[in-house]
């Protein structure tokens, strides 16, 4: 048995990313170069409301230490009401994630249009400082898949 | 199992230069189903698509991982590449390590690190992409264009010589929009009116353009090629059949106090009107909310001088429901409300107006006949000052943070205008920056300069303040003489910024199509798609979409209303083949899907299952491929887990996310 | 750190005025009252910000004359508010330790019967390291 040190914190970060808007806005920080931790690694998806909440419960799983949602204003939804029902979805699976002992810091819906490349950039880098003050993440385990 | 190939892109140096293109390569090799890797200077070049092809041939690849730029940028050009090279275009993945990788994180063994990763996600998907064949979709061979201004009848004009209907919506009586209300135009000096009145003459003669004003788009739903949409025809409660435009009753309408749109204000019309001269088409409206007959029952005077028996006060609103396969919008500006600036008095003084305002005082048939005179007292003025940047170029919540583009030029031409027309009037400009970039601006606002004797100051006014004599007092600075001024004015004109028109938001809301924060229209690419809004079948034309001129705004139509015709030119439209799709075996026709559809795509239907042996009849959800957009809301909501998302199904995005967080 | 960058950045933080935000309208000293009775300008505190001359502001005739009528403020469009480093190049002079401006040899010759206690404490507070 082997005592190893304790390695930097390097958090794994999930960001879903609407299609429409935010994927184009986190597109616009980069070529604006506004930096941002490279944690972050984004999935595209056609809308928020793509983002299904077993989703964000397998990224824990997997052991992420935080998972972002990113959408377009409400209002300015491609389809219209995509990002009502994410933001309605997500607020519920947050509050339960937190009484299961993943604090509400670690998981967030932002909206970001495709004009907004700095606020993705600010947004990704609150989001990961905020990780960081929380550290890492329990583990959940999905007891389905246990013989 | 998935024969995979990995693409890794340098994009020049603008890759390469923070990740070690070649170590993710190496990388991707490690993992399963990856049978080749390579990385090349530029994938998207001709060269580098031939190397795509090649491998696919020579390794029989099954599908396709390039890391390169944005999928916004090259997706469809790898798509065509795997699809010359014999493979379906939808087992291509773009793993995005330029714009969120390369371009953001400047050490490099961190970005090849995250390159890695983002390459690994993008390997976990394309293993479990299937091919996928986009469905067709007819074109209705017809345009709408919403705005009746110069935008809209280019656009429209433009559209109909090729051949196409065009209807043209105007929520105004008459069409000709803001350039029917300037004077004259720079750098020309041409005047508006002898410019557009022949355009609208032609919108309305031609047989392929109707003109439905003093309307609304009420409703709008369908895509693109083949948009349904209800537009709202006001009661005009004038017959346009009957009316033949002799004008008795807006000159017997004893309701004649009313303050004029067209003249911004300045002059008086009555209930009955046709809001200018040149008005099309010449027939008049019913202003209810002003009429007597409306607020009292009594009066209807106009009924009874009309000698073609056109007035009709029961006219109710019509809705007209029609079909279209593009929609071009083109619903122009508005100037900014002044009521937060008040230091430029212009809600205590009737001698202080905005440049559109004095465009109608200029204007021969406007409120004074051309006679540049004070609204107060109607006395010549001597001292004349202009401010520009009034409201643009301005952070603060009073403002547009926006260059207005437009004040520069029409500012020098008011300036050049009255000095060549009253010799004895001294002008004052104080400006910021004088923007003349086009052609012959610069040379125009020299002349007034030069040739007409307009003194510029560069700095601004800090106030105006009406004086008991009537004069205003302007205070200003002169920051190249480092001197503030005080001087008295006779008029003072705001060159106040313009902002899209007030209805725009809405309707961008019913088209689905992308808007700014400051109300302007989003391209669907800043330079190269300037004209099409990302929402596919809708475009842009004019200021909708951004401050311009004149002549640009007539390029801009003629651009949009290209790009529509390129579109209604097309037989079949291809159908994003990224749809829901219900398995029907799980499917318990909840109908829990269909309620969350925005576009009303699924449907049910009693279907004959075989359920691992036992047949029998169910209610089953089916998702019409030509109405759904893909958006994945049924996906999650279905409780049974029978929706998904064909593209983005939900083993595809769960697979980048184990990838992610390996 | 040169003494006029460190001041600089002083009057950036106390202010939290950015110049680069300035677009240099004028707006500021077309709406100052006192611009007459000035040295340095309104518009000119900002390039002086700029420039890290902060020696010059705080030793200007400007700071003392500005009434804090908060017209610049007020009306500027880039929300850069000169008035604010008018106000930031006070603080700089009365934040001003070490130069003391009082010593306890001063006190017996300055004692008033009529000066509150608290007053000399309080001075001593401020002006003493």
């Amino acid at each position: 048995m082997s005592i190893t040190a304790k390695t930097e914190f390097k958090p794994k970060i999930v960001a879903f990313c609407c299609n429409w808007c935010s994927y184009a806005g986190a597109d616009l920080a980069g070529s604006s170069r506004l930096s941002y931790p490279a944690d972050v690694k984004i999935i595209r998806v056609p809308c928020s409301c793509r983002v299904n909440p077993m989703f964000v419960l397998r990224a824990f799983e997997k052991g992420a230490d935080g998972v972002i949602l990113c959408g377009c204003h409400p209002g300015d939804c491609h389809y219209s009401t995509g990002n009502y029902y994410t933001r309605r979805r997500m607020t519920l699976l947050f509050s339960m994630l937190d009484y299961i002992g993943v604090e509400q810091g670690r998981t967030r819906v932002e909206w970001v249009s495709a004009a907004e490349g700095v606020k993705f950039s600010t947004t990704m880098n609150e989001f990961v400082e905020k990780i960081h003050s929380l550290g890492e993440n329990v583990r959940l385990g999905d007891l389905r898949c246990r013989n | 199992m998935q024969r995979i190939g990995v693409f890794v892109c340098h994009c020049g140096s603008n890759i390469s230069a923070t990740v070690d293109v070649e170590k993710v390569a190496q990388m991707s090799l490690l993992e399963p189903g990856v049978v080749h890797a390579e990385d090349y200077q530029y994938m998207c070049s001709e060269a580098g698509q031939a190397r795509i092809t090649e491998a696919v041939k020579e390794k029989k690849l099954t599908g396709i991982v390039v890391c390169s730029c944005s999928p916004r940028m090259h997706e469809t050009t790898f798509r065509n590449a795997a699809e010359r090279a014999g493979i379906n275009p939808y087992m291509v993945e773009i793993a995005n390590i330029r714009e969120h990788c390369s371009w953001i994180h400047k050490n490099i063994e961190e970005g090849t690190e995250k390159a890695i990763i983002l390459a690994r996600a993008a390997i976990a998907k394309v293993t479990l992409n299937a091919p996928l064949k986009p469905g067709e979709s007819r074109v209705t061979k017809r345009a709408l264009v919403i705005g009746g201004g110069i935008a809209g009848i280019q656009t429209a004009l433009d559209i109909a010589e090729a051949g196409y209907e065009v209807d043209i919506v105007e929520k105004t009586p008459s069409i000709g929009g803001r350039m029917s209300q300037l004077d004259k135009t720079f750098p020309t000096l041409d005047c508006s009116a002898c410019i557009l009145t022949p355009k609208m003459v032609e919108a309305s003669a031609h047989d392929k353009i109707n003109i439905y004003t003093y309307s609304e788009v009420d409703q709008v739903s369908g895509f693109v090629g083949d948009f349904t949409v209800d537009i709202r025809k006001k009661a005009r409660s004038i017959n346009m059949d009957k009316c033949t435009g002799c004008g008795v009753c807006s000159e017997k309408c004893p309701s004649k106090k009313i303050s004029s749109e067209f003249n911004r204000g300045l002059g008086k019309r009555s209930a009955v009107y046709t809001p200018f001269a040149q008005a099309i088409p010449n027939v008049p409206v019913i202003d209810r909310e002003n009429c007597i007959k409306f607020k009292t029952g009594k009066c209807g005077i106009c009924e009874k001088v009309c000698q073609a028996g056109a007035v009709d006060y029961t006219q109710e609103d019509e809705i007209i429901t029609e079909k279209y396969g593009a929609i071009v919008v083109a619903t122009g500006f508005d100037t900014i409300k002044l009521d937060d600036f008040d230091e430029y008095a212009y809600n205590q003084s009737k001698d202080v107006i905005t440049s559109l305002e004095l465009e109608r005082v200029m204007n021969a048939a406007g409120p004074t006949k051309g006679h540049l005179e004070r609204l107060s007292d109607g006395k010549a003025p001597k001292n004349m000052v202009f401010i520009q940047c009034v409201g643009s170029r301005d952070v603060t919540c009073r403002g547009k943070v926006y260059c207005s583009k437009i004040c520069c030029m029409y500012t020098a031409k008011h300036a050049m205008l009255i000095r060549d027309k009253y010799p004895d009037v001294n002008v004052t400009v104080f400006y910021i920056d004088v923007r003349t970039p086009g052609k012959n601006f610069d040379e125009f606002y020299r002349r007034a300069v030069e040739e007409y004797g307009v003194n510029y100051v560069k700095g601004q006014v800090g106030k105006v303040a009406p004086q008991a004599n009537g004069q205003l007092l302007v205070q200003a600075v002169d920051l190249l003489d480092n001197k503030q001024i005080l001087m008295e004015a006779d008029m003072v004109v705001l060159a106040t910024a313009i902002e899209p028109e007030a209805g725009v938001r809405k309707i961008a809301t019913m088209l689905t199509a992308s808007i700014d924060t400051n109300n302007f229209l989003t391209e669907a690419h800043p330079k190269l798609r300037p004209v099409e809004s990302p929402t596919a079948g809708v475009f842009l034309s004019g200021v909708c979409q951004g401050p311009k001129d004149i002549p640009e705004t007539v390029a801009q139509a003629g651009s949009a209303a290209v790009k529509a015709i390129g579109l209604l030119a097309k037989e079949k439209l291809m159908t994003n083949p990224c749809t829901a799709k219900s398995d029907e075996l799980l499917c318990n026709g909840c109908s829990t899907c269909a309620n969350v559809c925005p576009y009303g795509a699924i449907t049910y239907e009693d279907r004959e299952v075989n359920d691992h042996g036992i047949r029998e009849v169910r209610r089953i959800a089916v998702v019409n491929n030509a109405l759904c957009q893909g958006c994945g809301a049924c996906t999650v909501t279905c409780p049974s887990g029978a929706m998904d998302l064909q593209g983005f199904s939900n083993r595809q995005i769960i697979a980048e996310v184990d990838a992610i967080c390996r | 750190m040169s003494h006029g960058k460190s001041q600089t950045q002083k009057m950036k933080e106390i202010t939290g005025v950015d110049p680069y935000k300035c677009m240099k309208c004028g707006k500021c000293s077309a709406t100052c009252p006192l611009f007459n009775e000035m040295d340095i300008k309104p518009h000119q505190f900002v390039s002086y910000v700029l420039n890290e001359d902060i020696d010059a502001l705080v030793n200007s005739k400007s700071l003392w004359k500005c009434l804090s009528c908060f017209a610049c403020i007020e009306r500027c469009p880039r929300n850069v508010k000169p008035g604010k480093l008018i106000d930031g190049a006070r603080q700089l002079v009365v934040r001003q330790r070490g130069a003391d401006y009082l010593t306890p040899e001063d006190i017996p010759e300055r004692l008033d019967p009529e000066l509150p206690q608290q007053l000399l404490v309080s001075a001593f507070r401020r002006y003493r390291r």
